[in-house]
């Protein structure tokens, strides 16, 4: 029985971990496709790079963990204000194929610009001397740099949370997302609206990126390998939602971690079998709207 | 696009016969993945041919030019390096296969190799089975199996108090080769397999898997997942749970402490015990110029590592059978020499191919992580065995 | 399911010989492939992979071009179709003719289940189902080692001639006409059928679906039966390219397996057949030409082309010479 409760702690905490990371960078992929309508298959290229910039800026330039996690979001940002602005804006009205066509086109530039830029090797991610190790509760061992991760991604959430059902810009969003032509006609500035959430979305993916470069190594085929499980999230917890993504995200973590540590014979078959039967349980997903 | 294709393709018929005449030229068809998954390994093993070109092609024969052809195979895609000889074969008309970093991908190409009669060196895929017992015509393996190393670990594990281990392999070939063989080396010395886990190949997090280790609480764990981005993974997750503090012991073929990733690793890599047959750090002469040389041309911070030195190798093989023949290659002969070449001269010690097989016989040495001058090495213990022959195939013996 | 094939066939056909008849430049394709075989003899184990795959992407653009189902699972029926033609020419006979059967029919039985669970759904929903199911099969031939060989995949696959008479050779001689033949084949099937009142149905379900529930239409069986009819023909492209390399492997059921003949069909222009053969061979000489120039970073010139299509080329390769001729005409005029 001991045995049962210490797997279920240490399936949950880990499962929480992976969570987390899938959360912050599919948050803003939720948003842009819900908003916009763009299917933008290129949502990892930010979160790679977000992690690019952060180890760069960490094992080149020695800045400390924190601020180099913060330039990321900030360079990112940036990068994806560009992109929007002279790329992504034209293909609104574009149909879904050829944004698809267009964001794969983007994610096959990247990751040989990733490639030419800073080789073919992963990138080393030290983590701070605080942060290593891991500390024991109930002879259970909680690695320390997982518990900070679990702790800072959910301050993120919850700030943006509130800054979503608080702020004037998130009451615009909301109202963009539940109906645009409504919301342009009281005047919203979409265009605007479209950037600045375009930004933070792929500024939080380099978050998460950043963070999470930890458990999911920054290399150049970042962006390729782990599309499919973003758009898991996005899919399962419904377009446009902000906490659909959520719940998708703690299911598909911890029942991925789970799966890995009861049944790793199964591999993700259980994991795929159940997106399957939720997305037919409810097409629009968990929080989608119908 | 087909038009200038057309084009350029006539005037190069016209041409290259011209070009041709004046010069011997040797075409080596190198296969390895440039993209796709462990692409790390494909560009130092590209680096390995393009350092050994720039150091000896003055020591060719007069009059003679070894020209090497890249093809990316883009990954565990047999079907795409298949492709890919067929056309080195019948279009560039190579006079040699050579790289290749996947079994599978070895394994589509041998058949091509024989039925073209063109002499093709693996210089990575490790799985014993690729190169069956009685050997595969016109293919020699410079590099490694699996068996090799894997099976003399169990018997050293079974030698040195390891009573219980857990086995964790990527599920693939040569981790079921690897699993095998030290399951085979370390129960026939009275050790126990407590519990052996096969991870999906594209496992990121590793987390899971050793927290199961730990609830096991074995002497050691047995670990194999492919060199490259995984090895990191591997270190990290075995850090993070305190393995090392719950006394369990991290154990394996030398691709978990693969030497150009130990820098990423960190102290948690610091006492974990592997046998292999190359280190970057081994104190042999022939290694010390080779990493020398190595530094200097790519920097400080580069190592190369395994598979860096079987195409340094794999190249010396193939530039001694070039010399023997004076620039005028018959693939047969080609083909003879491979399989009875030998240097004492690798930065991995004496090695030789066994003329039975066509599969290389090396060294195994007992190598631990330690931090040298501050820089994470494998350092060798001892040479734990000399002259290893491919055991699975004294195993196996043909039937 | 199939009644409109058998009540419509004489008058498909018909109308195909006379109203919808072949325009010379339709044959084109065909003079051009024959054409290439004596002109690149040294291309050709790459030529046999474009035609596979140019029947691949047909029977993609009858599911997505034609029906509208946008699908990131298309390789699932490859992939079945592949294992299928491996597992048949190891275990039963070596056979090419018989082992297409099979393969074909793999696609079509996983493409008629798979298809009846998910084509309820549409837009994302439905794009995450397929992938869905690509995944799980994926999974299972990945688990199912001692059957498929896990992520070694199956090797040791040897054919027998075809009709006893025609070897596969070394040089891809045969194997380039056998996949050139094939495609022939379903090519006229793939007109016939978008040329048949079933095929003129489903673009309305395409371009309008509430129309088509309010005329009475049945929606779902139509797309249900389409996507099984793709379901057959990209197993066959499976099963080829399992007899031609004589190797199985996961990759048949990768999901850049699925995005990359999207991406193909896209480029060349989707719904109207000939899409698949423009975008197919511009993708994959393309892909070619630049990865032998430039092993490492060929990737980025394949997508910089992507880009500059979307952003200047709507309507794939064959929507720019539409767009061409349309101002020709009107410059004449």
């Amino acid at each position: 029985m001991d045995a049962f409760f210490a797997a279920v702690v240490s399936i949950l905490f880990h499962g929480l971990a992976y969570a987390m990371i899938l959360y912050v960078i599919s948050v803003g992929l939720s948003v842009t496709m819900g908003l916009m309508g763009f299917v933008n298959l290129a949502h990892g290229v930010f979160a790679m790079l977000g992690g690019y910039v952060m180890t760069t800026l960490m094992n080149r330039y020695g800045m400390p963990f924190g601020w180099a996690l913060l330039s990321a979001f900030v360079a990112v940002a940036l990068v994806s204000v560009v992109l929007e602005r002279t790329l992504y804006s034209r293909l609104y009205r574009a149909g879904e194929l050829e944004q698809v066509l267009f964001s794969i086109g983007i994610v096959f530039m990247a990751v040989a610009f990733v490639r030419y830029a800073w080789g073919p090797l992963p990138q080393r991610m030290v983590v701070p001397e605080l942060l290593r190790g891991s500390f024991d509760i109930w002879s259970r061992s909680f690695p320390t740099y997982r518990t900070f991760l679990i702790v800072v991604s959910f301050a993120v959430i919850a700030a943006l949370w509130l800054g979503i059902e608080r702020t004037n810009f998130g009451a615009q969003i909301r109202a963009a997302v539940d109906n645009r032509r409504m919301a342009e006609s009281l005047g919203i500035n979409t265009g605007r609206l479209f950037t600045l959430t375009f930004a933070l979305g792929s500024g939080l993916a380099a978050f998460g990126g950043g963070i999470g470069a930890d458990i999911l190594a920054i290399n150049p085929q970042y962006a390729q390998d782990y599309l499919i499980y973003f758009l898991m999230v996005v899919a399962v917890g419904g377009l446009g939602s902000i906490r659909g993504p959520f719940v998708a995200a703690l299911l598909l973590g911890i029942g991925d971690t789970a799966c890995r540590y009861l049944v790793p014979e199964f591999g993700a078959f259980f994991l795929f079998a159940s997106m399957m039967g939720i997305l037919l349980w409810r097409p629009t997903g968990l929080f989608g709207k119908a | 696009m087909k038009f200038a294709r057309f084009a350029a393709l006539t005037l190069a018929a016209v041409l290259l016969p011209l070009a041709g005449a004046s010069a011997q030229t040797v075409k080596i068809g190198f296969i390895t993945s440039y993209t796709g998954q462990n692409a790390s390994v494909g560009a130092m093993m590209d680096q390995a041919v393009k350092l050994w070109m720039k150091e000896h092609t003055k020591h060719l024969p007069a009059g003679v030019k070894v020209e090497i052809i890249n093809r990316d195979d883009t990954g565990p895609n047999p079907e795409v390096a298949k492709r890919l000889a067929t056309e080195l074969v019948t279009r560039d008309k190579v006079d040699f296969l050579a790289g290749v970093i996947w079994t599978p991908n070895a394994a589509a190409i041998a058949p091509i190799a024989a039925e073209a009669k063109v002499p093709f060196v693996i210089m990575n895929a490790g799985t014993s089975g690729i190169i069956p017992s009685g050997g595969a015509p016109y293919v020699t393996r410079v590099s490694f199996t699996l068996w090799q190393s894997s099976l003399p670990l169990g018997q050293w594990a079974a030698k040195n108090n390891l009573k219980k281990v857990y086995s964790l392999v990527s599920d693939f070939g040569p981790g079921i080769d690897a699993e095998t063989a030290f399951k085979k080396g370390f129960t026939d010395g009275g050790g126990t397999v407590v519990e052996s886990v096969r991870m999906p190949l594209a496992t990121q997090d590793f987390a899971p898997f050793f927290q199961k280790v730990k609830d096991a609480k074995p002497d050691a764990a047995f670990v194999f997942i492919p060199a490259g981005v995984q090895a990191t993974g591997v270190m990290k997750a075995y850090q993070d749970l305190g393995l090392a503090q719950a006394g369990i012991k991290l154990i394996g073929p030398g691709d978990i402490t693969t030497d150009e990733e130990l820098i990423n690793m960190g102290d948690a890599s610091v006492g974990a015990t592997t046998m292999f047959h190359y280190s970057a750090a081994a104190k042999r002469p022939a290694n010390e110029a080779f990493i020398k040389s190595w530094k200097a041309e790519y920097g400080s911070n580069s190592t190369p590592a395994f598979p860096a030195v079987a195409t340094w190798d794999g190249m010396a093989a193939i530039f001694d059978a070039i010399k023997a023949q004076n620039g005028k290659m018959d693939n047969a002969k080609s083909a003879a020499f491979l399989k009875t070449w030998k240097t004492d001269n690798s930065p991995r010690g004496p090695i030789s191919v066994d003329p039975e097989t066509g599969d290389i016989v090396q060294n195994e040495y007992l190598r631990r992580v330690e931090r040298v001058n501050g820089v994470l090495s494998n350092v060798e213990l001892e040479t734990f065995a000399t002259a290893v022959k491919d055991p699975w195939k004294i195993l196996n013996p043909k039937k | 399911m199939f009644r409109w094939f058998n009540s419509d066939k004489g008058s498909a056909v018909e109308r195909f010989v006379q109203r919808d008849a072949l325009k010379p430049i339709e044959l084109l394709p065909w003079i051009l492939a024959i054409a290439a075989y004596y002109v690149f003899p040294s291309y050709l184990p790459l030529g046999s992979q474009i035609l596979l795959t140019i029947l691949f992407a047909i029977s993609l653009d009858l599911a997505l071009g034609y029906a509208g189902i946008i699908t990131l699972g298309h390789a699932a029926f490859f992939g079945a179709g592949a294992y299928a033609a491996g597992l048949y020419a190891l275990h039963v006979t070596g056979e090419p003719l018989s082992g297409l059967v099979v393969a074909g029919l793999a696609g079509g039985i996983l493409g008629f289940l798979s298809g009846l669970v998910i084509l309820r759904t549409s837009g994302l929903t439905l794009i995450m189902l397929t992938l869905a199911v690509l995944l799980l099969v994926q999974e299972f031939a990945n688990r199912a080692r001692p059957i498929t060989g896990g992520a070694d995949g199956l090797s040791g696959i040897s054919m027998k001639p075809i009709f006893g008479q025609f070897r596969f050779d070394l040089f891809g001689h045969t194997a380039y006409w056998y996949c050139l033949i094939v495609l022939f084949f379903v090519w006229l099937f793939a007109l016939l059928l978008v040329r048949s009142p079933f095929g003129r149905a489903l673009t309305g379900v395409r371009e309008n679906v509430t129309r088509m529930h309010a005329i009475g239409a049945p929606v779902r069986r139509r797309l249900v039966t389409v996507y099984t009819i793709s379901a057959v023909l990209a197993g066959i492209a499976g099963g080829l390219l399992a007899q031609t390399s004589q190797f199985v492997g996961l990759a048949t059921l990768g999901f850049e397996r699925s995005g990359e003949i999207v991406i193909m069909l896209v480029l060349g222009g989707i719904g109207r057949i000939y899409g698949a053969f423009v975008g197919v061979v511009i993708f994959m000489i393309a892909q070619d030409t630049f990865a032998k120039a430039d092993p490492a970073f060929w990737s980025f010139w394949v997508g910089l082309m992507l880009v500059l299509i979307v952003l200047f080329a709507r309507g794939g390769a064959l929507g720019v010479v539409d767009q061409a001729l349309r101002w020709v005409r009107k410059v004449r005029r």
